[in-house]
């Protein structure tokens, strides 16, 4: 089921928290909308989801026009942040309720529920939970059991708010690669939301990037980490090395570096930023070419498989940059030493404003 | 007996003090009150307390204020729920006015609802056109202790439902649920330990009743005499050891009334957890 939306708008009061979005979600993708707090991307899931009304703009599901339907009439299954279990209902009521609550005529048997249950049950492997009560269980398997209850009713479009958010990081990443294969397994559509780049990275076939009611950049997560197409998507996916300059016809002067801009050749000595990841800073003791400053090792720290070293260079422009364990090892660096840093896949934007 | 260490220091004075203060405002009090009846002897208690008058008192107490509690219960959910979930100009007073039988004296409340409610009062001139006596009939029974009852259901109910979830009916209306589902199936059963303190209290509390009640009742005997009022008469007519004899009733049979909605309770709270 392909989820079509179209000129939405939503204000609330004085706040616009969606300015016009257009989004086409394909079926059975598993899209993520990743963003700030407050970049308007749990609005966007609510619309969708009936639980929220748009002030213009239109969604549709596979071509059919749902934006004046409600949410009980979408067969949207949604996955809350905090779960929303029926707390007085055990497990196997919980994932049983979509089905019990349909009008007669449409209402499976009694023993064609329990089948369908148990099948889903098995299916976030918690069929032996089936007769505790929510408030006996851990906050994963509750978000598995709400994942459960919300497939019985075999939505056609599958909404997650933040669905790993409250859980700590060892059950999340879990989570995460457990929900990756059970979409390869079921294929329904899907659009999760989360403020976790990791996650968005990890899970999702699609990132939609958000900020402030607006899209951002659509893309696969590689596009989306790589190439970036604005500032805000460099910085808020990934860590990120930030240069002043001036670009004058394609080419960007960044402190003694000069470094081709080929997408900004109209432009005629404009103030700009430059982007660098961490890993995509070299450090070296001889100056190797000419896209290397001199700079000052001022801390380096062991994060894990990586070691990150803050550097400064010439203009107390701090840089950060990152490398593998044995990158680190085979250069042997010490605090306080002279050497040269060359940044590679330097991506120039003009300042904005400006 | 080994003691224990606790970071919760105080125990043993706390629980001392509270058997102690239950003792002297409670216990002892209740106590007297069975000893007094038993020297009534066994023959002549039973007599007092079956004679038909003091049957009819215990009918008319314990089911007018059923009657009332069960009518706080329903109208009572009602006013928490409008309360809690719109908001509208002057809720605030209005939040303040369900607290008005708790401060108002009991007597007044009974003077006022007879004015209003007497054959050629504001209210009761209309009823009375229509052939229905409020004043001096139990009908005028109930709407007292209705109206004493009120606080307690709102009281008790209101936190539980502005601590219920949003997201919860969200989940519901999601999977297909109807409002009326939503609300019977998921609402309801998480309001239900709450709604039953409500109606508890508000069942003991109109029990026991007199300020209001003897204004507006007319007190007639075998038909509009509560049970409290009897125990006065009996009193007056220094009858002691009677009169504690049929408050010894009234006692063992809100007891048993209180614990099984206490049992109740218990059992819907526990699935609750």
């Amino acid at each position: 089921m392909s989820i079509a939306i179209r000129n939405i708008k939503k204000r609330f009061g004085q706040f616009n928290a969606l300015n016009d979005i257009s989004l086409d979600i394909p079926t059975g993708e598993l899209v993520a909308l990743l963003g700030p707090s407050g970049c308007g991307k749990t609005t966007l899931l609510r619309i969708i989801a009936g639980m929220e009304l748009p002030d213009s703009g239109s969604i549709a599901f596979h071509g059919e026009d749902t934006t004046e339907k409600h949410t009980r009439e979408r067969q949207v299954g949604f996955v809350f942040q905090h779960y929303a279990l029926f707390r007085h209902m055990s497990v196997f009521d919980n994932v049983a309720f979509g089905l019990t609550v349909r009008p007669r005529a449409s209402r499976p048997s009694k023993e064609e529920i329990r089948q369908r249950v148990m099948d889903l049950l098995k299916l976030v492997q918690l069929d032996w939970l089936a007769e505790r009560y929510p408030h006996e269980l851990s906050g994963g398997q509750r978000q598995r059991i709400a994942l459960a209850r919300a497939l019985a009713v075999e939505p056609k479009v599958l909404l997650l708010d933040e669905p790993f958010g409250a859980l700590d990081t060892k059950v999340r990443k879990e989570l995460r690669r457990w929900l990756r294969r059970l979409h390869d397994e079921i294929h329904v559509t899907s659009v999760f939301v989360t403020h976790d780049q990791d996650e968005a990275m990890e899970v999702s076939d699609r990132v939609v990037v958000m900020n402030s009611g607006k899209i951002e950049q659509i893309g696969s997560p590689d596009e989306v980490y790589h190439s970036p197409a604005t500032p805000f998507v460099y910085q808020f996916v990934g860590n990120v090395n930030l240069f002043h300059g001036r670009v004058h016809e394609g080419w960007a002067r960044i402190g003694a570096m000069d470094i081709p801009a080929p997408d900004l050749g109209q432009a005629t000595d404009a103030p700009a930023i430059a982007y660098v990841r961490p890993h995509d800073i070299w450090i070296t003791r001889e100056r190797e070419g000419e896209l290397c400053v001199p700079a000052v090792v001022k801390d380096i720290s062991r994060i894990g498989s990586l070691v990150r070293v803050e550097l400064e260079d010439e203009d107390h422009n701090e840089i950060q940059a990152e490398l593998t364990r044995s990158g680190a090892q085979h250069l042997q660096l010490n605090a306080g030493e002279k050497v040269f840093v060359c940044p590679r896949n330097v991506k120039v934007f003009l300042e904005p404003g400006k | 007996m080994i003691k224990k260490h606790s970071i919760l220091p105080g125990f043993g004075p706390a629980l001392g003090f509270t058997i102690f203060y239950l003792s002297l405002v409670v216990l002892i009090p209740l106590s007297a009150l069975f000893l007094k009846s038993a020297t009534l002897g066994w023959e002549q208690f039973w007599a007092t307390v079956t004679a038909p008058r003091v049957l009819a008192s215990y009918k008319l107490s314990f089911g007018t204020a059923l009657i009332a509690a069960l009518i706080n219960a329903v109208f009572g959910l009602l006013v928490a729920w409008v309360l809690v979930r719109y908001n509208f100009i002057g809720k605030r007073v209005v939040d303040a006015l369900v607290d008005l039988p708790f401060a108002l004296p009991t007597a007044v409340a009974g003077i006022a609802l007879t004015a209003i409610y007497a054959d050629n009062g504001w209210i009761g001139q209309y009823l009375a056109a229509q052939g229905i006596k409020v004043a001096y009939t139990p009908l005028g029974i109930v709407v007292a202790l209705t109206f004493i009852g009120l606080p307690f259901v709102v009281r008790t109910v209101q936190p539980v439902l502005a601590d219920l979830d949003r997201e919860v009916e969200e989940a519901a209306a999601s999977l297909g649920a109807t409002r009326w589902q939503t609300i019977s199936r998921v609402i309801f059963p998480t309001i239900m330990p709450a709604l039953l303190t409500g109606f508890a209290l508000a069942f003991a509390r109109a029990v026991g009743e007199y300020g209001s009640v003897i204004f507006i009742a007319g007190n007639m005997p075998m038909v509009s005499e509560i049970a409290p009022l009897l125990i006065i008469t009996k009193l007056e007519q220094f009858q002691y050891a009677e009169a504690t004899a049929i408050a010894v009733v009234m006692l063992i049979a809100s007891f048993i009334l209180l614990l099984a909605i206490n049992l109740l309770q218990w059992w819907s709270r526990r699935r609750l957890a």
